[in-house]
């Protein structure tokens, strides 16, 4: 492979032990995948269908984004709603009548189930059928759930592209299928250097507008570009697609496996791969070393919360001399990190779940010099002298693939460069 | 169902999380649904605390749905007792909990933990934020407070100030001042900063100040039941409303009003020439029923303004708002529904909004400038520096923070007018927003027109999405010529009032003569 890279060990971690906990666990729902896949799909509305709580999480997760023409919003149920289940469906057929009267640009509307939704069984799906029937064919209405009860965070974006994958035109095509929602400009890269070796025929799900027809078949390869596309994955190969197993596209080695995996399957010669190639992994490599300089030899603790937390710990234990202590994630799907865990040298408890204050107790008698955490854990863990890396902005900020590998190591190194440059000692 | 994208408040159960959060001592265990975590980050990201807050959540998840979570929520409950080793604890259930019917207050008595368990009720279908922390508050000291002997010396309690609070950290630094001038120091300050152990001697005070209606009133008005505390009705923000309640607190403790205003500088700087172009400046005031109250009074018999509008989204306050209202001669708008507020705003065109982070935004987008003074507000406003808004400190940081974005809207103004001077022009975009200084190309007047970064004029879009539709009359170009020359932040009034002047008429075109008897016609 590479000269700055560690062979790959001879065991892995697909057979470690892993610890599963129960408890409080400190993490966001599936309704915040609501962020950033509205940036991804320029015509769809995501409605979610809940409670205050809904859409004050939305509002706190979006910042100040709330504000910049959002496409997304939530259906408050409010006391009325609660005494029958009988008109729900009306309230709600009422509010999207407004709505797509008020935007007509919307071509894709998600109905989102959410905790309460949930709980009193409001049926959705018919509510989509309904009125996907009604506004057809101008909008199609999708459901899925966001809800808390049922998925963590990114499995929101799980949930939602996975009800996308029924309603696929079927095709008997020969293609690769990309699938996960990356930010324009990674996917822009991704396939340029994918046509560069001559695979032509990509469909990506989700694609950036309702009419880019995605279309699925048997003879439909898929490679997944993020880690927690379990149940879409699962939707796929009902669907007859193959997946094709790979580690994720993170850093240099990461890419360079993701896009070996997908040359073989196309058929693309050695010489070809390395013509296409050499380059972006010279210049990967290249900018990698400089956050590696403050990274190697630096412990890291990862909290679980985007499943991204195993193919990461991949990266920085090999490609940024890091030695990971814990890799926590909230769910731990085989068949999809399957080659990730081959790549991460046995040593790291992994775990799955969390039981929060445990977790918490084991970090501090760890000490590590990096933890990977939620907003809710790193500003106390700051004061206790941990220095932190909020977790979040790995999934908004555009990390994968060759060009941005230098940018993801420079997430991690910024924190610990940011504390040995401060000589006040405060720890507040 | 209603279509919500912006709320100003949250659930009850927050509230009650701002109530834990402030005190010490105290531990929350909260029946929610794995991802109601999200609300610690209020408290660790925008009030930057160091340590998370004293929330224990149960976490279900749909497998647990069935038997297991009453259970779920006694381990969590035995748990976080075991771990935090609390003075008093506080259960609850957060919206999705309410649905489930556990019930988290039977459950939590049952366990016979060694310290008071107090149960809260809050209806999340219902009530919001504020109503969760008021009846948070108000359940522990009914359940904590008992009548103890006064203490020798005159002594006052704050109420009101919890986490989350804007400038409710402040607030306290300078009521407590206030007192201490007048020989009154402070009993309990709560729930910001108390234990439940200094609940229990908030009956050893003289009086109460109510700080925070919203977040106070309901233990405020139980004390006075049952403990014989009076408690003050004025809340001090403002030179005025600071003297009227050093007035009132002299009334309540029988010890003379004492208030040295020597650092006091509102009213001079107020009364100073520099601020002669602020009288009469057309201010819309919305936001908490108490913060609004305050700042109209200010904003007309203090800083010299009118006040052509006033809100607030908070339904307990509507009552006092509505009155307020009448007194100033407006209509007053009770909505928690930010797309009601926008309307009113534009319909008004005032010169300046006083509002919440949501108004900033508004005003953003009409181009009108804005000051916040109330809650919610995002982490610029939970500052490093002293900055109170109540008290005399409080007033000389209003004076800054309102004239602030008026100083700069009259630095635009002045661009504007010397827009066709060869230093000024419309590219040279705002001194204050950081561009890079573009000289303007040679070509002439028109020239710089195509590359106005923000272009006020345009039909603003709207938050939902709606293109406004533009007037059918047609601007003739000398007419477009002359609208330029009016500031931005009038500009869009000015077109849309000329617009209706001349479709009323069954003008077809806008001249410089239509302009101009529409400014005439509409001349206040």
């Amino acid at each position: 492979m590479t000269r700055h890279t560690p062979p790959p060990p001879s065991t892995g971690c697909r057979n470690a032990p892993v610890l599963k906990q129960r408890g409080q666990h400190e993490v966001f729902c599936g309704l915040t995948g609501i962020i950033w896949l509205h940036r991804k799909m320029q015509d769809a509305f995501f409605l979610v269908v809940g409670s205050r709580t809904c859409a004050h999480l939305l509002q706190s997760a979006a910042g100040v984004m709330i504000f910049a023409e959002p496409r997304f919003g939530t259906a408050i149920l409010e006391e009325t709603d609660l005494a029958g289940l009988a008109d729900a469906q009306n309230e709600l057929e009422r509010e999207v009548d407004r709505l797509l009267s008020r935007r007509s640009d919307i071509r894709q509307l998600f109905l989102v189930g959410s905790c309460p939704s949930e709980v009193i069984k409001l049926d959705l799906a018919r509510a989509a059928e309904r009125l996907t029937m009604k506004y057809a064919p101008r909008v199609r209405v999708l459901n899925y759930s966001g809800s808390g009860i049922e998925t963590t965070f990114t499995e929101g974006e799980d949930a939602c592209l996975a009800s996308m994958v029924p309603t696929l035109p079927e095709t008997d095509k020969r293609q690769l299928m990309l699938v996960g929602a990356l930010p324009d400009v990674v996917e822009d890269q991704a396939l340029d250097l994918l046509a560069q070796m001559g695979i032509e025929d990509v469909t990506v799900l989700p694609a950036r507008h309702a009419d880019t027809e995605v279309t699925v078949g048997p003879n439909t390869v898929f490679a997944l570009t993020q880690p927690f596309l379990g149940g879409t994955h699962a939707a796929l190969e009902r669907r007859g697609a193959r997946h094709l197993p790979a580690p994720f596209p993170f850093g240099e080695e990461g890419t360079t496996a993701w896009l070996q995996t997908v040359a073989r399957e196309f058929g693309v010669d050695q010489a070809r791969f390395g013509a296409v190639t050499d380059a972006p992994r010279a210049r990967a490599r290249k900018a990698v070393a400089k956050a590696t300089e403050t990274l190697n030899g630096k412990s890291v603790f990862f909290f679980p919360d985007s499943q991204m937390e195993i193919p990461l710990a991949r990266f920085l234990t090999r490609e940024c001399g890091m030695e990971a202590i814990e890799v926590g994630t909230p769910f731990l799907h085989r068949a999809v990190v399957g080659p990730e865990l081959d790549l991460l040298a046995e040593g790291p408890q992994l775990s799955e779940g969390q039981d929060v204050d445990l977790q918490l107790e084991r970090c501090r008698a760890a000490q590590p010099d990096l933890t990977v955490c939620g907003l809710g854990l790193a500003n106390p863990l700051e004061a206790e002298g941990l220095t932190t890396k909020w977790a979040i902005e790995l999934v908004f900020t555009p990390v994968h693939f060759y060009e941005q590998a230098g940018d993801l190591a420079g997430l991690f190194s910024r924190p610990v460069r940011r504390r040995e440059a401060l000589k006040l000692g405060a720890t507040a | 169902m209603k279509l919500s994208v912006w709320t100003y408040e949250g659930p009850p159960h927050v509230g009650a999380m701002r109530v834990a959060t402030a005190m010490t001592g105290l531990h929350y265990v909260l029946h929610a649904p794995q991802g109601d975590t999200y609300a610690d980050l209020l408290f660790t990201m925008i009030e930057r605390r160091n340590h998370r807050p004293p929330v224990t959540y149960t976490t279900f998840q749909a497998r647990d749905l069935g038997s297991d979570t009453a259970n779920l929520f006694k381990t969590a409950c035995q748990d976080a007792y075991d771990r935090f080793k609390p003075q008093a604890m506080i259960v609850g259930a957060s919206c999705t909990a309410e649905l489930i019917q556990d019930d988290p207050g039977g459950m939590a008595e049952t366990m016979g933990l060694p310290v008071p368990v107090i149960a809260l009720e809050l209806p999340s279908y219902q009530r919001k934020e504020n109503f969760g922390a008021d009846e948070t508050f108000f359940q522990i000291v009914r359940a904590l407070a008992r009548p103890v002997e006064k203490t020798e010396r005159i002594t006052a309690n704050l109420i009101g100030p919890t986490a989350l609070g804007f400038r409710h950290r402040d607030d306290i630094t300078e009521v407590t001042a206030l007192l201490e001038e007048m020989g009154i120091s402070v009993n309990v300050c709560a729930p910001y900063g108390a234990s439940p152990e200094d609940i229990t001697r908030l009956g050893a005070a003289h009086l109460n100040v109510l700080m925070y209606p919203e977040t106070g009133e309901a233990a405020c008005r139980w004390m006075e039941r049952e403990l014989g505390l009076p408690f003050t009705k004025t809340v001090p923000i403002g030179v005025g409303a600071t003297r009227d309640f050093i007035r009132e607190v002299s009334e309540l403790s029988g010890l003379p009003a004492k208030l040295d205003e020597a650092r006091l500088r509102l009213p001079w700087y107020s009364a100073s020439v520099d601020s002669t172009y602020l009288t009469g400046k057309r201010v819309f005031v919305f936001g908490d029923g108490t913060h609004v109250a305050a700042a109209a009074r200010i904003a007309r018999d203090e800083m010299g303004f009118e006040v052509v509008g006033l809100g607030c989204y908070n339904r307990e306050m509507a009552r006092p708002i509505r009155a307020l209202a009448k007194e100033y001669g407006v209509e007053a708008l009770i909505s928690d529904d930010y797309l009601d507020v926008e309307a009113r705003i534009e319909e008004l065109a005032p010169e300046m909004i006083l509002g919440t982070q949501m108004e900033r935004h508004i005003g953003k987008r009409l181009g009108i400038p804005c000051a916040v003074i109330s809650a919610p507000v995002h982490v610029q406003d939970f500052p490093a520096r002293y900055s109170p808004q109540m008290g005399l400190e409080g007033a000389n940081v209003i004076f800054d923070t309102w004239v602030h974005p008026l100083v700069m809207g009259l630095e635009e103004h002045l661009l504007h007018m010397f827009r066709e001077d060869f230093e000024f022009h419309d590219a040279a975009g705002a001194s204050h927003h950081g561009g890079a200084h573009v000289p303007r190309e040679a070509g002439g007047p028109s020239a710089p027109h195509a590359e106005i970064p923000q272009d006020f004029d345009a039909p603003p879009e709207d938050i939902s999405g709606q293109k406004k539709a533009p007037g059918e009359v047609i601007w003739l170009a000398d007419a477009e010529r002359e609208l330029k020359k009016i500031p931005f932040f009038v500009r869009g009034k000015a077109r849309r009032n000329t617009e209706l002047f001349a479709s009323e008429r069954g003008m077809q075109e806008i001249g410089i003569d239509t302009l101009y008897e529409a400014k005439a016609h509409y001349a206040r």
